[in-house]
């Protein structure tokens, strides 16, 4: 039987992989980009999971809209990032650090 | 008294030194000595002028204020005289050696380009010492007193492109900033005790003084008279040359020979004499202070009376001479002969002055050569100066009827009559001077003016006596170092001459014991050829003539055979290598300690740059964290999140 625990389990798991993506690589920003997609998701598994736990329809709701934003944002993400390829000829994130003062 | 008479009598001399000093190039050289001639000829003028109201036409002493310059906190400031006949006398003296020395510089300075100035300094002084012995109050005291210091540094350091004359008058300067200190402490205890600057409120207020104590140290509690007179003391033996405060007399030798004269012999140097006189009402509460001053005024008269049997510069004996008379001075002030200390004072003001004026004018004819042993023979050729010199010399040992006699002979009586602790000791010291004041005296007349001729070539060829602008005050001067003691002992002395402006009190006045044995001058002159001192003074003459002409190899051998006891005396006692190596070098190392250590390490290094790295170093810190990197960003935000939910949640 499948319980509540378990689905956020996953999730937890899901989520922890992605933060260590996003500041363990060092190389691609390809990969941080689907990192932020992965975080989105487990944040949507824990909607989906309370949504059924519960017997309510709005989590699963939200999650249509988290999905919706999601795709917008790869879609700028990526768009910005084809940008940044032309300007420096590089997607490595370790020469990205123009913020720095 | 008509105060306005008693104005000009400063102001001449000021008006005489600003033109001099001021439109010098204007007036020229016979203008700057005319004027400040006739300025400072007219204050001595009027001071005769008071003399004789005050002595003869029995005007009552002044006492008043003429002009008041601030009220603080009901602290009168006021500019005042009090003229009562010791005050007279000291305008006298100062008017009359001032004019002696103007005239004779006229020929000493002859062909000095800064002819001019001097002539504006040397006016300045007598205002500046007559504003000190005129004034009524401790402030004008106080003014006089640092304007004739100032004057003194002005002219020592005269001739400066010499670095040793602006050594020694920065030495003088630094020297009687010291002493000035105590009697600034003096004056502030004074203020602090009486509310007043005012003599006449103070000396009023002494015996009350006397009963209140002050406790410097925890658990020694002082008469506050006691510290208020040692600390107004201390003042004197700054401006009066005394051991330990003594050394910058000799090196003001540097200065032009009128200067050593009129400030460093007859006038300035007596201002702390003078001014303890004029305190007397306050030290006459004071054992313990008078037994100080005895003891230090002792100390000075014997041993740099030594100081003056060794030295072969001719200026330099006759100022070590005069700072033994200082202490001859100072020892009749310890033993409340305040009288005899101020007679002492006029005498030695002529004679010494006169001596003086006469080594300048050997060293003028010698085209300015000061070693003895370059003269010699100098008796027939310079005859005016041999025999006035002569006449100072012996005023000087005390031969009896001359002036020095007189007042030397009463000083010794009278610290004999003395029962104040201390006296024993003043007595050895005055008694055994005797024998050395005659011997470096007559060494130096000996060695000057007689024997063979020693001259160099370089003397012998630009050798000329000097003229009579310079012969003139020698002869001036040589008149009262030969008569004033006879005229004037009987009055000043066992008369009633200074009337209350000294006070004496009675268990300690030993001038009016002398004065039962005193029948006359001339009966005092011949009891004393029964004395110790006269018989001294003979032997001293004889040492000096055996040692210089007839056997000068025995003063070779002597000197090789006492040849620690002559480096010392060659040392000064090492006073001066005291000074500079122990006094001058720790405070310049307590002042380099404190610049490291205070201004550059703590102030500089911790507090201004220190606070500036402090900020640097760690805004090197902050932008590290800044490093641009997006994953260093969202690492240090999951950071913030987990810490702030752990806070939420754990409720930390």
């Amino acid at each position: 039987m499948i319980t509540l625990g378990h689905m956020l389990g996953l999730s937890a798991v899901l989520f922890a992989l992605s933060v260590a993506g996003i500041f363990i690589n060092r190389k691609n920003l390809l990969l941080l980009l689907m990192c932020v997609e992965l975080l989105l998701l487990a944040a949507n598994f824990n909607f989906v999971a309370f949504s059924r736990y519960l017997g309510q329809i709005d989590g699963q709701v939200f999650v249509f809209f988290i999905l919706t934003v999601a795709a917008a944002e790869s879609a700028i993400g990526l768009a910005i990032l084809v940008v940044l390829f032309r300007e420096r000829s590089s997607i490595n994130v370790e020469e990205l650090n123009k913020l720095s003062g | 008294m008509n105060p306005t008479l008693l104005l000009w009598i400063p102001l001449l001399p000021l008006i005489a030194a600003v033109l001099a000093g001021l439109f010098g190039k204007l007036i020229g050289r016979t203008g700057a000595a005319a004027v400040t001639i006739a300025g400072v000829a007219a204050s001595c003028v009027l001071a005769c002028v008071v003399m004789k109201q005050l002595l003869i036409d029995g005007v009552p002493s002044f006492n008043g204020a003429v002009y008041q310059w601030l009220v603080s906190d009901g602290i009168n400031m006021q500019i005042g005289f009090l003229v009562d006949r010791l005050t007279a006398l000291m305008m006298v003296v100062v008017t009359f050696v001032s004019l002696c020395v103007h005239v004779y510089t006229m020929g000493y300075m002859h062909d000095d380009p800064g002819y001019q100035r001097f002539f504006s300094y040397i006016s300045l002084f007598t205002f500046s010492m007559l504003m000190l012995v005129m004034s009524n109050n401790f402030l004008q005291l106080f003014f006089g007193w640092e304007a004739v210091g100032v004057v003194s540094y002005l002219l020592i350091g005269f001739w400066y492109t010499r670095p040793s004359a602006i050594f020694a008058n920065m030495k003088a300067f630094l020297v009687n900033r010291v002493g000035d200190f105590g009697f600034l402490l003096g004056i502030a205890g004074v203020l602090y005790f009486t509310g007043s600057l005012d003599y006449e409120v103070a000396f009023k207020a002494a015996p009350q003084i006397a009963g209140e104590s002050l406790t410097l140290f925890p658990g020694h509690a002082w008469s506050a008279l006691t510290v208020i007179c040692i600390c107004l003391f201390i003042g004197a033996m700054g401006k009066s040359a005394q051991v330990p405060l003594h050394v910058w007399l000799p090196d003001s030798m540097e200065g032009p020979t009128p200067i050593s004269a009129l400030i460093h012999a007859a006038t300035m140097v007596t201002a702390g004499i003078f001014m303890v006189a004029r305190m007397s009402p306050l030290f006459e509460y004071s054992d313990v202070a008078l037994s100080f001053v005895l003891v230090i005024g002792a100390t000075t008269a014997l041993f740099m009376g030594f100081l003056g049997v060794i030295n072969n510069d001719i200026k330099r004996v006759v100022a070590y001479s005069t700072l033994s008379q200082l202490g001859y001075m100072t020892v009749a002030l310890g033993a409340s002969a305040y009288s005899v200390a101020i007679f002492h004072l006029m005498t030695h003001a002529f004679f010494k002055a006169l001596l003086f004026l006469a080594a300048g004018a050997v060293i003028v004819a010698m085209h300015h050569e000061q070693d003895m042993r370059k003269m010699g023979g100098l008796r027939k050729r310079m005859p005016v100066t041999y025999w006035t010199s002569l006449i100072g010399a012996l005023a000087l040992i005390g031969t009896p009827f001359f002036s020095g006699f007189y007042s030397k002979d009463a000083l010794i009586e009278a610290v004999h009559e003395s029962q104040r602790p201390g006296a024993g000791y003043a007595w050895f010291c005055v008694l055994a001077g005797v024998f050395f004041t005659a011997l470096y005296t007559f060494r130096m007349i000996f060695m000057t003016f007689h024997g063979k001729s020693r001259l160099d070539h370089h003397a012998e060829e630009h050798f000329h006596d000097v003229h009579w602008d310079m012969k003139a005050p020698l002869v001036a001067l040589a008149i009262p170092s030969l008569l004033i003691g006879y005229l004037a002992i009987g009055p000043l002395l066992f008369g009633d001459f200074f009337g209350t402006a000294i006070v004496v009190q009675e268990k300690n006045d030993v001038v009016a014991e002398i004065g039962h044995e005193f029948h006359g001058p001339i009966s005092f002159a011949m009891h004393a050829l029964m004395t110790p001192p006269f018989w001294l003074a003979l032997a001293g003459v004889l040492a000096a003539w055996f040692f210089v002409l007839k056997r000068p190899d025995l003063a070779a051998l002597a000197q090789l055979r006492f040849n620690w006891l002559y480096r010392l005396l060659v040392n000064k006692y090492y006073f001066d290598w005291f000074n500079e190596n122990v006094i001058a070098r720790a405070s310049r190392l307590l002042g380099s300690a404190l610049w490291r250590g205070g201004d550059r390490a703590l102030i500089d290094g911790v507090l201004i740059d220190g606070s500036a790295h402090g900020i640097g170093r760690l805004a090197g810190v902050m932008r590290r964290m800044q490093s641009g990197f997006l994953y260093s960003y969202a690492f240090w935000m999951i950071v913030g999140l987990v810490l702030l939910l752990g806070w939420f949640l754990l409720g930390l």
